[in-house]
């Protein structure tokens, strides 16, 4: 396993995680590659069937980035988010499907450096987990 | 990623490109890959040669091109060109992040006939050159950003921009001086304003003020002759009293409802003649005077008061109380006095809101130690300014608040509440220094034999004018300490001080006849009520959030509103002005258009599918959503819908899309591995 690279799709909110991507571009902060962004408009947005088809699919994780508590764009997605993974992640964990293959975090437009941090982190647990056993259970 | 091929899945257009939904049509896509060098920034890291190999690759790529800057007028030229001579359907452009060039790239697509919704943005420079070190790392992350954007542009769908029309009113909350000045900067290019002010006159904080730094002019002098312009002039219809109740709608057509509070007197027959105000014997609490003194049922805030009429308290009015008294309407010669009056709601409709909701002082109660609620003598900066006001309970003459007497000795305590993130506010609110050295000063002015001392932490005076003001204090004989105030509490008639000097390394004990706290400014907790009620950010601290930091700092995020004064972070009067001047200047350019643009990547719905069952609704925090009862269908007001894509996720049956972001579109961005 010492050639495995996990891969992570990533959902970033427009507003603050999309934008705290930018910023941890613009100060040149290096982060490992694995992540693939999808700019979404909110974390709201993601429905949980995106993250289910991308695990799916052949992601080793998933990534969900918003505005912190109290300081979405649009007014409440990011709760909506939050309401949404507690759900998902307790059925992940019925099914024993491992839940800590989907991190959502709050970074805001301002944190750029824990963006950085952060995908670097979530490169590592993953790297450290092994592939995603998802796709495979699907061969019939 | 090593193993990565680079190869295109699942984004030939659907068979049933017929769907109500997805009608694009079905011929295969036509894409042009245009990758920016940005000069070295992206090709310097990103192999260009064998992006440009990989991508043209790609299924649907019809032609793939790179220059050094895109975004230069060549490099626009060169899409432009190559949408009419490849006959292109969709753009991507590899280039910046798209909140830098993705109007600019929009809009030359648009010039060469194409829907500029069907141009996309690869962002490789900020998310993936500058970010990563390795040059094959970052071409394959580069190459599988531009595949994924490419699974997304040709899911778009071609979109017109909406427009909605323009309410040439704008509404200010908050008739301070920041209010004041939108007021009459959007007044006098000739637009309507309505101005909503919570008290029974207008001037706010500034009007309790006694001398401004740092060049030591009346408040009242400099701010009545602003107050009176409000006050008279045509187009400004001013509302105190009164507070907002609720605003609907969306920018450039919103609709307020104003709850008028019962006055008790009638504005139109009163002359502000002031008879009531002699003979009325109920008392209560004094916002104004800061508690200093008791005010009486029947008031207005200040003699120069704008509108100059009363109002009465019904809480301290012993005729509403108690059925017993009608003094007032006994005294008054014109029969203004009206018992029965109630609150009346007053519905406006403006296109533009400005929110100039100012600031209030921190509950110095909250600061234990500080003795405040105990000690009569420890009073605050308003309250001191009270004392100094030729206006104020004593006429300008310092007595302190227990005895009356005149403090020979005043110790002032700076940050009191302010970057304290134990008990107080973490921030510095910015105009303590400079009201202290002044108070300390005029107080001097007034006792000549006075002592101050100042115990501060910090001296900040970062303004015009601001550093010299502060040298003025400290060459006038005023004492500065620098430490932090542990205690304060009352030993026979004098306060006593427990504060430490850290230049000299010691504890000291001052002996005081008065202390004056220097609290800290917060936001004002009508504001932050209405910012939730308007759904409009705040910060952690209650303050409103600008849209950029830097370079839109009177907008905010929600279109339609902008931002004056202390409501937005504490300020000083100048700066105040300026940036209620600013907001004017925002809501007259967008009265200067005659309709507004309005994204168009809103929800739909498909009405083949939808049953109506409500979700969509309930889960819009914008009410764009409304399910018709009978028809139960739901619908889409798309001038209130601001494109969050909630709803979309929110419905069980698939019948509401977020367009140019369709669950299609996602499921195959996810499938790129």
């Amino acid at each position: 396993m010492a050639d495995y690279e996990p891969k992570i799709v990533g959902f970033l909110c427009n507003w603050c995680t999309y934008a705290g991507a930018d910023l941890a571009g613009t100060s040149r902060m290096q982060y490992p590659p694995n992540m693939r962004p999808i700019r979404v408009m909110c974390s709201g947005a993601v429905d949980s069937v995106y993250i289910l088809r991308a695990l799916l699919e052949g992601a080793d994780g998933v990534f969900m980035g918003g505005c912190h508590p109290g300081d979405c764009h649009y007014v409440s997605g990011n709760y909506k988010a939050r309401r949404r993974m507690v759900l998902f992640n307790s059925v992940m964990q019925s099914l024993g499907l491992e839940s800590d293959r989907v991190w959502l975090r709050w970074i805001s437009a301002a944190e750029g450096r824990k963006f950085a941090d952060t995908i670097t982190e979530m490169t590592e647990h993953l790297q450290k987990k092994g592939p995603s056993p998802f796709k495979e259970k699907w061969e019939v | 990623m090593p193993n990565d091929e680079c190869r295109l899945t699942g984004t030939q257009p659907p068979a049933d490109a017929q769907s109500t939904i997805d009608n694009r049509q079905s011929k295969i896509p036509r894409v042009g890959v245009f990758v920016c060098h940005c000069g070295i920034n992206i090709a310097g890291v990103v192999k260009i040669p064998e992006l440009l190999e990989r991508v043209g690759t790609m299924s649907g790529v019809v032609v793939t091109k790179d220059y050094k800057y895109c975004c230069s007028d060549p490099g626009q030229q060169m899409i432009r060109d190559s949408i009419k001579s490849d006959k292109l359907d969709r753009v991507i452009v590899a280039c910046c992040s798209p909140t830098l060039h993705e109007t600019t790239f929009r809009n030359a697509c648009g010039e060469a006939g194409l829907n500029p919704y069907l141009c996309e943005i690869a962002n490789i420079r900020e998310q993936c050159a500058w970010v990563t070190a390795d040059k094959d790392e970052a071409t394959t992350k580069a190459c599988g950003i531009v595949r994924t954007t490419l699974t997304k542009v040709v899911h778009d769908q071609p979109l017109e921009a909406l427009t909605v029309p323009i309410n040439k009113r704008a509404l200010v909350v908050g008739a301070g001086i920041a209010g004041i000045q939108a007021a009459l900067d959007i007044a006098n290019a000739g637009y309507e304003v309505v101005l909503v002010e919570k008290e029974p006159s207008i001037g706010g904080h500034m009007a309790q003020l006694s001398e401004t730094f740092p060049t030591l002019d009346c408040s009242q002098c400099i701010l009545t002759p602003r107050t009176v312009e409000t006050g008279r002039h045509p187009k400004i219809r001013l509302m105190t009293y009164s507070e907002i109740d609720s605003v609907s709608g969306y920018v450039g057509n919103f609709k307020v409802k104003v709850r008028q509070k019962a006055r008790y007197v009638d504005f139109k027959t009163c002359t502000g003649c002031g008879a009531c105000l002699e003979k009325c014997p109920g008392r209560t609490e004094s916002w104004f005077e800061r508690g200093l003194v008791r005010g009486k049922a029947i008031y207005r805030l200040l003699p120069q008061a704008v509108p100059n009429r009363p109002v009465i308290d019904a809480k301290a009015c012993i005729y509403l109380t108690k059925g017993k008294c009608g003094v007032c309407a006994k005294v008054c010669p014109t029969g203004a006095i009206r018992y029965d009056d109630t609150d009346k709601f007053v519905e406006e409709e403006v296109g533009a809101i400005v929110l100039a909701t100012g600031y209030e002082l921190f509950d110095a109660t909250k600061l234990g130690s500080y003795g405040v609620g105990r000690v009569p003598d420890v009073i605050d900066g308003l309250a001191f300014e009270r004392l100094l006001s030729a206006s104020g309970p004593t006429s300008g003459d310092v007595k302190r608040p227990s005895d009356g007497k005149v403090p020979k000795k005043i110790v002032f305590v700076q940050c009191a509440g302010s970057r304290d993130s134990t008990t107080g506010m973490p921030y510095c609110s910015k105009i303590c220094c400079m009201y202290t050295a002044k108070q300390a000063i005029l107080y001097r002015h007034r006792v000549h034999d006075g002592q101050a001392t100042i115990c501060y932490i910090d001296v900040r005076t970062p303004g015009k004018g601001f550093e010299e003001f502060y040298k003025r204090a400290t060459d006038d004989g005023i004492q500065y300490l620098r430490g932090k105030v542990s205690k304060i509490f009352r030993e026979g008639d004098k306060v006593m001080v427990w504060a430490s000097d850290t230049l000299a390394g010691r504890k000291v004990e001052l002996e005081a006849d008065m202390v004056v706290l220097a609290t800290a400014v917060v936001a004002n907790p009508d504001g932050v009520a209405l910012a939730r009620k308007l759904k409009t950010q705040i910060d952690a601290h209650g303050f409103m959030t600008e849209a950029h930091p830097k370079l839109r700092p009177v907008e905010t995020l929600t279109a339609g509103f902008f931002l004056a004064g202390c409501g937005q972070g504490p300020k000083d009067i100048p700066e105040t002005v300026a940036q209620a001047s600013a907001a004017a200047a925002k809501v007259l350019a967008m009265f200067g258009n005659t309709r507004l643009t309005h994204s168009p990547t809103t929800a739909e719905v498909d009405e083949e599918i939808c049953v109506g069952c409500g979700y969509c609704e309930r889960t819009c925090a914008y009410d764009a959503v409304k399910v018709d009862p009978a028809r139960k269908k739901a619908a889409v007001n798309a001038a209130l819908c601001e494109g969050c894509g909630a709803c979309a996720v929110a419905c069980p049956s698939g019948a509401m899309t977020h367009k140019n972001f369709t669950k299609k579109a996602i499921f195959e961005m996810a499938d790129q591995f």
